[in-house]
């Protein structure tokens, strides 16, 4: 029901509920505010907000107050303007003034807000409140004295994170935000903290004192660390990466982002491969000029030819590159690709392989059958928005596979594949949770599909999304989360093994028994590189991690945050990373590496730009021409017919802070990692 | 001046039996069954027709409290919390009623409960009571065994649950909505209104906050009607009102008198005056620490109900008179409520964490004249910035006590502040 008010002698109809601050945002009308924030609780106590409301005697607090039909409100009059100074002038009383080397300098909505209706001079003339600082771990750096106690930190920590770890504890002026006993942080998305806190009290500990705000250049991206793609804004300077924030998208990330997409970046500096490399005949490897590099690859992979190379893209594998190498295998007459280094049963129909209802789709769905798959680690994002929906009340959920502290009430069934099959055929009373439901929805995670007998767990959650009604007319609840920002992608463009071609697996057999005799690495770090034997290894990417050890010849490509480069969410949504900084040294833009590898093995395709590589991948597949919107998947029969194995579902991610090559050279995931993963691990004197 | 036959706490200096014989020989617990059977409605327009106003402070209608609460009990439970976290400086009104007359609370519990669709009610009763909680327990104990409470509270076929919850001794938790913070668990923070107890209170269910003498009083303004109750004292201002005297009289003491009685009469008859003669008189705190100070010439005349004391810029606030004559330092007195206010402030919003400590400070300078005469606006001016700029009242009780002072003894501070200047440039 709308209401109308003025505001400003404005008048305007909005939904009954809203709120004035609301209201005024809508209508472009200013109000300063510190604690309020549009996602999170609304806790009115900076008191910032005040505005005049007629016949009502105080000033009122106008983020918490509803709007009334016939409300008159004034922003603009003696009476505000004298209570947000007053307020300023609290605020600033106890607040340090030391801007000049406070992170937030440039940033600051305490500086802002006193530019814009401060007093401009202080009358406090007593001693300042100090207040020591505490150790939040190793992403977030407190310096309380600043802290101008709003507490939304404690509410995003508290309701949004799922980790109440973050409390106010003493009265009055000694109030103090903190851990109770003083502890890092051990919530995956901790660093959004320091985005919230309005002033320098929460600041970035890697990013502390290493560049100011108003001398990066700033950059809209996408985040691959995780399978979301959340939007991320890359911060540089010079050709530097100096820190990545979360961008708003609603329909992904919100406006958060894990600690690992966002502070993993100093691994982008580290272990580069900035040149390319040749095994010489002493086995060492030894700088090359591109020209060599590329003739050394051309030659062998011409040579053996046919089935006898094979080709593995990794998980941070842009599209245009696996396309790129894609073709160029088929021109050499191999049906030997496979995006999946981890073996996983998956590559049939789309609608199998992607999270059909979307992430935003979590906040309609009102129970939820999660797979072997632990979304905390997996997507904390993700994981946040199922706690949102969690949150709202009227929302069950129940879990399959290796228990975790998911931070939302559920109830753990087991791990045991059998509990499917129960499920599936009605005998289970989760069953009968999800029929009941009016969108039901399951998450089936890679340790679900990655096994053996993965396609016939995936056969069962079609079954049990089939017999509980997930699949209705506008609702499709049957939902992959994947790990690899690669993976859809791959899978959309086709990169798996042609007619007679070998997977993962049989590339790896074939490599150990010497049948074959090439095989290129697009990036691919995750696969067991004892198992490959005699062969000839080309290890094409950015980071000096297992594959370039190996290999023979090291063709250095560029990270994400070098390269447009287009990805495939886990939702099936194509996004493209945009060029922040330039790939280090002689390293390239990964398809122009293989373009140009193509051209030199005598195979040139039938593209010179991006432009035309992306247009090839929109003749692979038409969803790559619908950029950053979701394709409904038609739903068609997948996955197998057969008996599970009586193995328990296992934990895919024993360490969320190192997943990936750029995360495993990260110094922050590093102090992550023994702060919150190896605890308990003995530390001798060399240690940190 | 009351008259016996008036009084509703017959048992106020604890000369009596506190227990259920006692208390039913005073009357309590008679016919409760009867008033219940009357109905929720009636229990109410009689609460209306009374005219009390809240004893905890605030002077808010109580019937149209009760009357806030929903019509029908819907999926959520509704809840009485009675409040008796007392903790207003110079008052101890409801510690007298917590340990020599329980039942008067008990029963009036039972009735205010049933009138507004309760079926338990908590009393938060300050951490420091301790024999009065001891007391209070007792005597819930004695209204279980007697079948006034339980499932069939005094045969009414009203089910009725009492529980006694021990507070942590911070003065914040006396606020409505921090008191139910409290009592939940959490820690003691006013919460943000809208929405308003009677919509989400305790547990998020439907709850009224009510004083414990607003409570008290209730059966008897019902058994003996709310006609009776408004004849006395003053249109809108009616009643009986325990009053706490306290400070520099002859006997100081707690005494429940009809609302408006003179200031002057209530100090000389039922204090033995104030030390050394009337004229001795400084100032009067009226109605507990929070309320600005009076001068004598003021209290010669004044009228002790909630508006007449609105009138000369104070309030009636909980009746806890205290006196002070010319011995007082005034400047040191007001200090020391200021300090008082910058402990007990929560911290959550931001006038008050702040201002309650920056006043505080300069108060203490003031008090040995350090400072500057051009302070004295400035701390005004810091007291508005505080009042009505707060989350919730602690602001105000913290700001108009100074202003008060500066109002009523602004010539003694610039006194004090030149003192000190001319003992400064003597040196």
């Amino acid at each position: 029901m709308p209401v109308k008010l003025t505001i400003d002698g404005q008048e305007v109809e909005v939904e009954a509920g809203s709120t004035i601050l609301q209201t005024a945002d809508y209508m472009g009308i200013e109000i300063p505010r510190f604690c309020y924030h549009e996602r999170l609780a609304i806790a009115g106590n900076c008191r910032m907000c005040l505005v005049e409301v007629e016949k009502s005697p105080k000033p009122v607090a106008s983020c918490a107050m509803p709007v009334a039909e016939g409300m008159v409100v004034k922003t603009d009059t003696p009476m505000v303007k004298k209570a947000r100074e007053g307020v300023l002038e609290f605020l600033l009383i106890n607040h340090p003034l030391d801007c000049p080397i406070c992170d937030q300098g440039g940033e600051c909505d305490l500086q802002d807000e006193t530019v814009a209706y401060g007093r401009g001079k202080s009358r406090f003339e007593e001693n300042k409140r100090a207040v020591e600082d505490k150790d939040f771990g190793p992403n977030v750096k407190g310096t309380m004295t600043r802290c101008i106690h709003c507490t939304r930190c404690i509410r995003f920590i508290t309701d949004v994170a799922g980790v109440p770890e973050l409390g106010a504890t003493g009265r009055g002026e000694h109030m103090e935000v903190g851990t109770y006993v003083e502890k890092a942080l051990s919530s995956e998305l901790s660093g959004n903290i320091v985005d919230l806190c309005p002033v320098g009290a929460l600041t970035s500990r890697p990013y502390a004192f290493t560049a100011r705000s108003w001398e990066l250049k700033k950059t809209e991206s996408v985040d691959v660390l995780d399978a979301l793609g959340s939007a991320i804004r890359v911060d540089t300077r010079s050709n530097q990466v100096m820190r990545i924030l979360p961008a708003i998208n609603d329909d992904i990330n919100e406006e958060w982002l894990g600690d690992k997409s966002r502070n993993s970046y100093d691994g982008l500096l580290r272990q580069r491969l900035d040149r390319p490399y040749v095994r010489n005949k002493k086995g060492k490897l030894e700088a090359a000029s591109w020209g060599d590099a590329l003739k050394a690859v051309a030659a062998k992979l011409t040579k053996a030819g046919g089935s006898k190379i094979a080709a593995i893209a990794g998980d941070l594998a842009d599209a245009e590159a696996m396309v790129a190498l894609k073709d160029l295998f088929t021109a050499l007459g191999s049906a030997n690709i496979d995006c999946r280094q981890d073996g996983a049963k998956i590559g049939g129909p789309r609608g199998s392989y992607i999270f059909n209802s979307g992430i935003a789709g979590i906040e309609e769905a009102d129970a939820l059958l999660l797979i072997g798959t632990n979304p905390r680690v997996e997507a904390p994002v993700l994981n946040a928005r199922i706690r949102k929906r969690y949150l709202k009340g009227g929302f069950k959920v129940g879990a399959v596979g290796p228990a975790a502290n998911l931070t939302y009430k559920h109830e753990n069934f087991g791990d045991e594949a059998k509990i499917l099959e129960a499920i599936a055929s009605g005998k289970h009373d989760f069953a009968k949770v999800l029929k009941d439901a009016k969108r039901p929805m399951l998450i089936i995670g890679q340790g679900a599909v990655a096994r053996a007998d993965g396609d016939v767990i995936l056969g069962l959650a079609r079954k049990i999304a089939e017999a509980t009604g997930m699949v209705t007319d506008g609702w499709n609840g049957f939902n992959m989360l994947h790990q690899a920002a690669a993976r859809v992608g791959g899978l959309d463009l086709g990169f798996v093994p042609g007619k007679g071609g070998h997977d993962v697996a049989g590339i790896l057999d074939g490599a150990e028994k010497g049948e074959i005799e090439v095989v290129y690495l697009l990036g691919a770090d995750e696969i067991d590189m004892n198992r490959l034997g005699k062969a000839f290894v080309i290890y094409q990417g950015h980071h000096g991690d297992a594959g370039a050890h190996r290999a023979d010849v090291v063709l250095p490509g560029a990270a994400y945050t070098e390269k447009g480069g287009t990805y495939v969410n886990t939702e099936g949504r194509v996004q493209v990373t945009r060029l922040a900084v330039f790939p280090p040294g002689e390293a390239k833009e990964d398809w122009k590496i293989l373009r140009a590898l193509a051209e030199v093995a005598g195979h040139a395709p039938g593209y010179d730009t991006i432009e035309q590589v992306r247009a090839r991948l929109a003749q692979v597949n038409p969803v790559f021409g619908r950029l950053d919107e979701l394709s409904p998947a038609a739903w068609e029969a997948f996955g197998a017919e057969g008996k599970v194995s009586g193995d328990a579902f296992a934990a895919t991610i024993a360490n969320y802070y190192m997943t990936d090559p750029i995360s495993r050279a990260s110094t922050t995931m590093a102090e992550c990692t023994a702060a919150f993963v190896n605890t308990a691990a003995e530390r001798t004197g060399t240690h940190g | 001046m009351l008259s016996d036959k008036d009084r509703i706490f017959t048992n106020l200096y604890g000369i009596h039996d506190f227990r259920l014989k006692g208390a039913k020989a005073r009357g309590d617990w008679d016919g409760t069954k009867d008033i219940i059977a009357k109905g929720r409605d009636w229990i109410i327009e009689e609460m209306k027709t009374s005219g009390l106003r809240g004893r905890g402070g605030a002077g808010f209608p109580t019937g149209l409290k009760w009357s806030f609460m929903p019509k029908e009990v819907g999926a959520r439970p509704h809840y009485l919390v009675v409040n008796a976290d007392e903790g207003e400086p110079g008052t101890c009104k409801d510690r007298d009623i917590l340990r020599h007359d329980p039942h008067k609370l008990i029963e009036g519990c039972v009735i205010a409960g049933f009138a507004m669709g309760a079926k338990a009610a908590y009393i938060y009763i300050r951490g420091e009571f301790i024999r009065e909680a001891e007391n209070l327990q007792t005597a819930i104990d004695e209204c279980y065994d007697a079948g006034l409470l339980g499932k069939d509270a005094a045969g009414s076929g009203w089910p009725f649950d009492v529980y006694v919850h021990r507070g942590g001794g911070a003065y914040i938790c006396g606020e409505e909505t921090a008191l139910i913070q409290s009592l939940e668990g959490k820690k003691g923070q006013p919460r943000l209104k809208p929405p308003f107890p009677a919509g989400m209170g305790l547990y998020g269910c439907p709850t009224t906050v009510n004083n414990v003498e607003s409570i008290a009083v209730a059966p008897t303004i019902l058994r003996r009607t709310g006609a009776w109750f408004a004849g006395l004292g003053r249109p809108k201002n009616s009643g009986t009102k325990i009053f706490c005297i306290s400070g520099h009289v002859e006997r100081p003491c707690n005494v429940e008198e009809e609302m408006g009685i003179p200031l002057k009469e209530l100090i000389e008859k039922h204090a033995g005056g104030v030390r050394g003669g009337w004229d001795n008189l400084l100032a009067v705190i009226p109605g507990g620490a929070s309320v600005p100070v009076l001068t004598k010439d003021i209290c010669d005349t004044v009228l002790m109900d909630f508006d007449s004391l609105r009138e000369v810029r104070s309030g009636l606030g909980t009746a806890a008179v205290m006196v002070m004559d010319k011995s007082t330092d005034i400047v040191a007195t007001i200090a020391r409520l200021s300090s008082f206010y910058k402990h007990e402030s929560c911290g959550q919003c931001t006038p008050c964490r702040e201002g309650t400590g920056w006043m505080s400070r300069v108060m203490n300078r003031m008090v040995k004249g350090n400072a500057d005469l051009e302070e004295i606006d400035m701390l005004e001016e810091v007291t508005r910035q505080v009042e009505g700029h707060t989350f919730c009242a602690l602001g105000d009780a913290a700001a108009w006590p100074i202003q008060g002072l500066i109002r009523s003894f602004r010539p003694e501070m610039e006194r004090r502040i030149k003192e000190a200047r001319a003992n400064l440039s003597a040196a």
